[in-house]
C-alpha cells in the first residue's frame, strides 16, 4: 500500500511538470495555431541558466529569476524570428521550423554550457518528509505548489483581467480581435513570453530532483504534448488534468510493469487518444465545412 | 531531342554518380558518396509519402531500424543470407507499415506527425531495451554481405568503399526511377490529388484511405532497404538508426531540397550528409548548424532549395 | 425509373434542422434545379447526397440501390459526380492533370505496374490524357492545359471542375452553383454545356442562383426554404407559386417570367 502511495506521489510530482509544459503548449497553440516542438527547450533553459548563473556567483533565487526572464525573452525572439515570419506556411514547414529551433537551442546550449548533468540545491533541503505512509521530497511539494499557483494565477488572469480576456479573444478569432482594437503583436509577445516563462519555471523547480542537461528538452516536450492532447489541445484545464494523469500513469507503469518502458506510456497515451477521442477530455469536436 | 523531366533527372543522377569519382581526392569519398546514396534512397520514399501524398511522418526511421536489425538478427538466428534478410526486412517493414498505417493515416497534420513520431520512438525504445536480443544501446554486429567477393571472383576487383558506392548508387537509381514513374502515372496522380483536396479526390472515385496506405507502405520499404544497406556497409547497427533524430533528418532532407521532387530530395540528402563531414573540425557546431539550416530554409525558401534556385535562375514570374 | 431518388432526407447540426424531410427524384436526361434563399440547405443537401455528410434520417437511392451514407468514392464508382460551390481544385497540379485525375476510375490499375512504368500503365495514362484533352476542349480550356491550376481565373476554374466531373462519365451529375462568378457569356456557355450533357442521358441536379438560367434549362424545380421543401414543379408553375414568391423570388419573379417571355 505504501508502495502504491509512493508511486502516486512521484506521479503527481512529475505530472505537475508535464502539466506546466502542456500549459505552455496550450498557450502558444491558442495564440498562433502552432504546436511548438521547442517547448521542452524552455524547461531545459530554465534549469541550465539557473545552474550556471548560480555557479557564476548569483544567489539562487536571483539566478532562477534571471533564468525565467531570459527564457521568456528567448521565447519572444523565437516568435518574432521564426513563427511570425512563417505565418501561413504549410504544417510540414512549421513542424520543421519548431523542431529546427529545438535542435538549434540544444546545439547552442551544449556549446555555451556543456554536456554534463547538473543540479542546484533544493529550496528547502533534501530531507524526505513522511506523508500518507510514503515519503516525499520537500522539492516535490514546491513543484506541485508552483504548478497550482501558476494554474490558478493564469485562470484568474484569463477570466478576470481585461488583458487576459484580450488574449482569449485573439486566440478565438484573430481578425475580429484586431477589429475591436486589441494589439495583436502585444498579445502574441505576451503569449510566447508566458509560455516560455512557465516552461522555465517548471525547469527551475524540477532540476533539484531530476537534474538537467542540454538534452532533457525532447522527452519533456513529448510528454507535455501527450498531456495537452490527453486533456484536449488548447484547453488549459485539460493541460492540468492531462499532465497529472500522464504523470500518474507513467509512475504506476514504472512501478508495477516495467521501468524501462515507462517512457513508452506517453506514446501509447498519444496513440490511444488520437484514435479513441482525438479532441481529448475537454476539447471540442471539429467538422470540415465544404 | 527534348528530354522529359524524368529522363533528365535520371541522366543528372547517373552523370553525377559516374563522374564524381574522377574528382575524389581519396578513397574515403566513396564512403561519403554511398552514405549520400543510402540517405537519398530513404528520402525518395519520403518524397512519395510527403511530397506526392502530403502525409507527414516523423517516425519513418523506425522502418529503417527494422530493415537494419533484420540484417543483423536474421542471419545468425535463422541462418538466412544477409541479402535475403534485407528482402525479408523490407517485407516485414511493409507489413508493419500496413498494420500501423491504417489507423494512423486517419489523422492529419500535427496529429499524424506526433502519432508517427510515437511509432518511431517506440521502435527505437524496443531496440534499445531488449538487450538480450538486440545488444541494447551498444548495438550489434552485422554479417558481411559477401557480394563483393563474388564480383572479385568474376574478375571485377573493387575496394570495399567502391563496392558500396556502386551498390548504393544502383539502389538509389532504381528507387528514383520507380518514384519518377509513379509521379506521372494514374496512382501518382491519385496521390497528388488527395494531397490537393481529399474531398474532391474522393468525389472522382479515389479510395483516399487505400491510396495513403499505399504511399505509407511503399515509403516504409524504401526506408527499410536504406536501413539494411547502411547496416551491411557499416557492419554494425545501433538503436539510433530508428531514433527520432534520424526520422527528422529524413524529413528535413526531403523538404530541404524541395519536397515535391526526387532530385531535390536527393540534393537535400547530399547537403545534410555532407554537413557533419564539412564541420569535422567544428563538430560541436553540428547541431547548431543543422537547426539553423532547418529554420532558415523553411522560413525563407519555403519550396525548398532546388525550386527556389530554379526560379531565381528563371527570373521571377512566368 | 428514376436514376436518383431522395426520400425524406434530413440532418441536424446541434439542435438546428439544416435539412428536414426532403424528397424528390431525377430521371435520366432530366435537369432538376434546387433553389431557395441563402441558408435554405441546398449545399447541405448536396453534401448528403454525395456522401460528405451522413444524413440523420431518410434515404438516397441511386439506380434503385440504397446508397445512403455511402462514401463519396463508392458513389463515384456508381456513376455519381459533383462540383463544389467553394471550388475544390487540385491547386498545384496542371489543368490537364486535374481532368486526368477525373478519369481515375478508367485509368487506375495496379500500383506495381505504375511504379515499374509498364506499357500497360503508360497506355492507361495516354487514354486518360486524350480523354482529358477533349474534355478541356469541350469547356474551352484546351489552351490552358499545361498551366498550373492555381493560376487560373475563378470562372475558368468553375469550368475546370465541370470538366473534371464529366471525366467520370457520370450517370448523375451534381452541379453546385456552376455559373457563380461567371459573366453573361460564360453563363450561356455553361448553359449549353449542361443541356448537351443532359441530352446525352446524364441526370443533372443543379443548385443555382441565376434565375434566368434556372428557368431556361430546368425540366423540374425543387424549392427549399429553411431546410424544407416548400414547392416543386415545372418552371412555370413554380414561378407562379405564391409560397415560393413570398419566400424568395420577389423581384426576381418578374425576371423569370420575362425570361420565359
Amino acid at each position: 500500500m505504501s508502495e502504491t502511495m509512493q508511486f502516486l506521489l512521484s506521479g503527481i510530482t512529475v505530472g505537475a511538470v508535464y502539466a506546466l509544459v502542456a500549459l505552455g503548449f496550450t498557450i502558444i497553440y491558442n495564440a498562433s495555431d502552432v504546436v511548438n516542438f521547442a517547448q521542452g527547450e524552455f524547461v531545459m533553459l530554465g534549469g541550465m541558466i539557473t545552474v550556471f548563473a548560480h555557479q557564476a556567483g548569483l544567489p539562487l533565487p536571483l539566478a532562477a529569476l534571471m533564468a525565467i526572464v531570459l527564457t521568456a525573452a528567448i521565447g519572444v525572439a523565437f516568435n518574432k524570428l521564426a513563427i511570425e515570419t512563417a505565418r501561413g506556411a504549410p504544417v510540414v514547414s512549421v513542424i520543421i521550423i519548431t523542431i529546427g529551433a529545438s535542435i538549434f537551442i540544444q546545439g547552442v546550449a551544449q556549446i555555451v554550457f556543456d554536456k554534463q548533468l547538473h543540479r542546484f540545491p533544493a529550496i528547502s533541503g533534501d530531507d524526505p518528509i513522511k506523508l500518507l505512509g510514503a515519503t516525499i521530497l520537500p522539492q516535490s511539494l514546491w513543484v506541485i505548489a508552483g504548478a497550482l499557483v501558476i494554474f490558478t494565477g493564469l485562470f484568474l488572469f484569463f477570466t478576470k483581467t481585461l488583458l487576459g480576456r484580450a488574449v482569449l479573444a485573439t486566440s478565438n478569432n484573430r481578425i475580429a480581435a484586431q477589429l475591436v482594437g486589441i494589439n495583436i503583436n502585444f498579445v502574441m509577445t505576451l503569449s510566447f513570453a508566458l509560455s516560455a516563462g512557465i516552461g522555465a519555471l517548471a525547469g527551475v523547480l524540477i532540476t533539484p530532483i531530476t537534474l538537467v542537461s542540454y538534452q532533457v528538452g525532447i522527452a519533456v516536450a513529448l510528454k507535455g504534448f501527450a498531456s495537452a492532447m490527453l486533456g484536449g489541445m488548447g484547453n488549459p484545464k485539460g493541460a492540468l488534468v492531462g499532465g497529472l494523469l500522464l504523470g500518474l500513469m507513467e509512475s504506476l507503469t514504472a512501478g508495477f510493469i516495467s521501468s524501462q518502458y515507462k517512457d513508452a506510456v506517453a506514446f501509447v497515451v498519444i496513440l490511444a487518444v488520437l484514435f479513441a477521442m482525438p479532441q481529448g477530455l475537454y476539447g471540442r469536436k471539429s467538422m470540415d465545412r465544404v | 531531342m527534348t528530354l522529359s523531366s524524368k529522363q533528365a533527372t535520371l541522366l543528372v543522377l547517373v552523370a553525377l554518380m559516374a563522374l564524381s569519382p574522377l574528382f575524389f581526392p581519396s578513397g574515403y569519398y566513396y564512403r561519403i558518396g554511398s552514405l549520400i546514396f543510402v540517405n537519398g534512397l530513404a528520402v525518395t520514399g519520403i518524397v512519395i509519402l510527403t511530397g506526392y501524398a502530403g502525409q507527414i511522418s516523423l517516425g519513418h526511421a523506425g522502418f529503417a531500424g527494422i530493415g537494419a536489425y533484420a540484417c543483423a538478427l536474421m542471419p545468425p538466428k535463422f541462418g538466412v543470407h544477409p541479402a535475403l534478410a534485407m528482402v525479408l526486412g523490407a517485407a516485414l517493414s511493409g507489413s508493419v507499415a500496413y498494420v500501423v498505417g491504417r489507423p494512423i493515416l486517419r489523422l492529419k497534420g500535427y496529429y499524424l506527425a506526433v502519432a508517427s513520431l510515437g511509432f518511431g520512438i517506440l521502435v527505437s525504445m524496443v531496440l534499445s531495451n531488449e538487450t538480450a536480443l538486440t545488444g541494447g544501446p551498444d548495438g550489434m554486429k552485422v554479417p558481411e554481405l559477401g557480394l563483393r567477393a563474388v564480383l572479385n571472383g568474376w574478375g571485377l576487383e573493387l575496394t570495399n568503399p567502391q563496392f558500396w558506392y556502386a551498390l548504393s548508387g544502383l539502389f538509389l537509381l532504381v528507387g528514383a526511377w520507380l518514384a519518377l514513374n509513379l509521379y506521372d502515372s494514374p496512382s501518382g496522380r491519385a496521390l497528388r490529388a488527395l494531397h490537393g483536396s481529399e474531398v474532391a479526390a474522393s468525389t472522382v472515385g479515389i479510395d483516399v484511405a487505400a491510396a495513403k496506405l499505399n504511399a505509407f507502405v511503399i515509403s516504409a520499404i524504401y526506408a527499410s532497404l536504406a536501413g539494411s544497406l547502411l547496416a551491411l556497409q557499416n557492419r554494425m547497427v545501433t538503436p539510433d538508426v530508428a531514433g527520432y533524430m534520424h526520422s527528422i533528418e529524413m524529413v528535413t532532407m526531403a523538404v530541404l531540397g524541395g519536397s515535391g521532387s526526387v532530385l531535390g530530395a536527393i540534393f537535400g540528402a547530399g547537403i545534410l550528409t555532407l554537413l557533419p563531414q564539412v564541420l569535422t573540425v567544428f563538430q560541436q557546431y553540428e547541431q547548431v548548424m543543422l537547426g539553423l539550416i532547418m529554420m532558415l530554409v523553411m522560413i525563407f525558401l519555403r519550396d525548398g532549395l532546388l525550386p527556389s534556385l530554379a526560379s531565381l535562375m528563371r527570373g521571377r514570374g512566368e | 425509373m428514376s436514376l436518383l431518388s431522395v426520400e425524406g432526407l434530413g440532418i441536424q447540426f446541434g439542435g438546428l434542422h439544416a435539412v428536414r424531410d426532403v424528397s424528390f427524384s431525377l430521371k435520366a436526361g432530366e435537369i432538376v434545379s434546387v433553389i431557395g434563399p441563402n441558408g435554405a440547405g441546398k449545399t447541405t443537401l448536396f453534401n448528403m447526397i454525395s456522401g460528405i455528410y451522413l444524413p440523420h434520417s431518410g434515404a438516397v437511392r441511386l439506380n434503385g440501390e440504397d446508397v445512403t451514407g455511402m462514401a463519396s468514392f463508392r458513389l463515384a464508382r456508381r456513376g455519381l459526380s459533383r462540383t463544389f460551390q467553394n471550388l475544390q481544385i487540385f491547386q498545384s497540379m496542371t489543368v490537364l492533370d486535374n481532368v486526368m485525375v477525373g478519369h481515375h476510375l478508367h485509368e487506375r490499375g495496379p500500383v506495381l505496374s505504375d511504379l515499374l512504368g509498364l506499357p500497360s500503365s503508360r497506355k492507361r495514362s495516354q487514354a486518360a490524357e486524350s480523354g482529358a484533352r477533349s474534355l478541356l476542349k469541350r469547356v474551352g480550356l484546351e489552351r490552358a492545359a499545361e498551366r498550373e491550376a492555381g493560376a487560373l481565373s475563378y470562372g475558368s476554374l468553375k469550368r475546370l471542375e465541370i470538366a473534371r466531373a464529366l471525366a467520370l462519365d457520370p450517370k448523375v451529375l451534381l452541379l453546385d452553383e456552376p455559373a457563380a462568378g461567371c459573366n453573361a457569356v460564360e453563363s450561356e456557355e455553361i448553359d449549353h454545356l449542361i443541356a448537351q450533357v443532359a441530352a446525352e442521358g446524364t441526370a443533372i441536379l443543379l443548385v443555382e442562383h441565376d434565375m434566368k438560367m434556372v428557368m431556361r434549362i430546368s425540366n423540374h424545380i425543387v424549392v427549399l426554404d429553411y431546410g424544407e421543401k416548400i414547392a416543386e414543379g415545372d418552371p412555370a408553375s413554380v414561378s407562379r407559386n405564391p409560397r415560393v414568391i413570398e419566400a424568395y423570388l420577389g423581384a426576381q419573379a418578374k425576371e423569370a417570367s420575362d425570361a420565359r417571355g
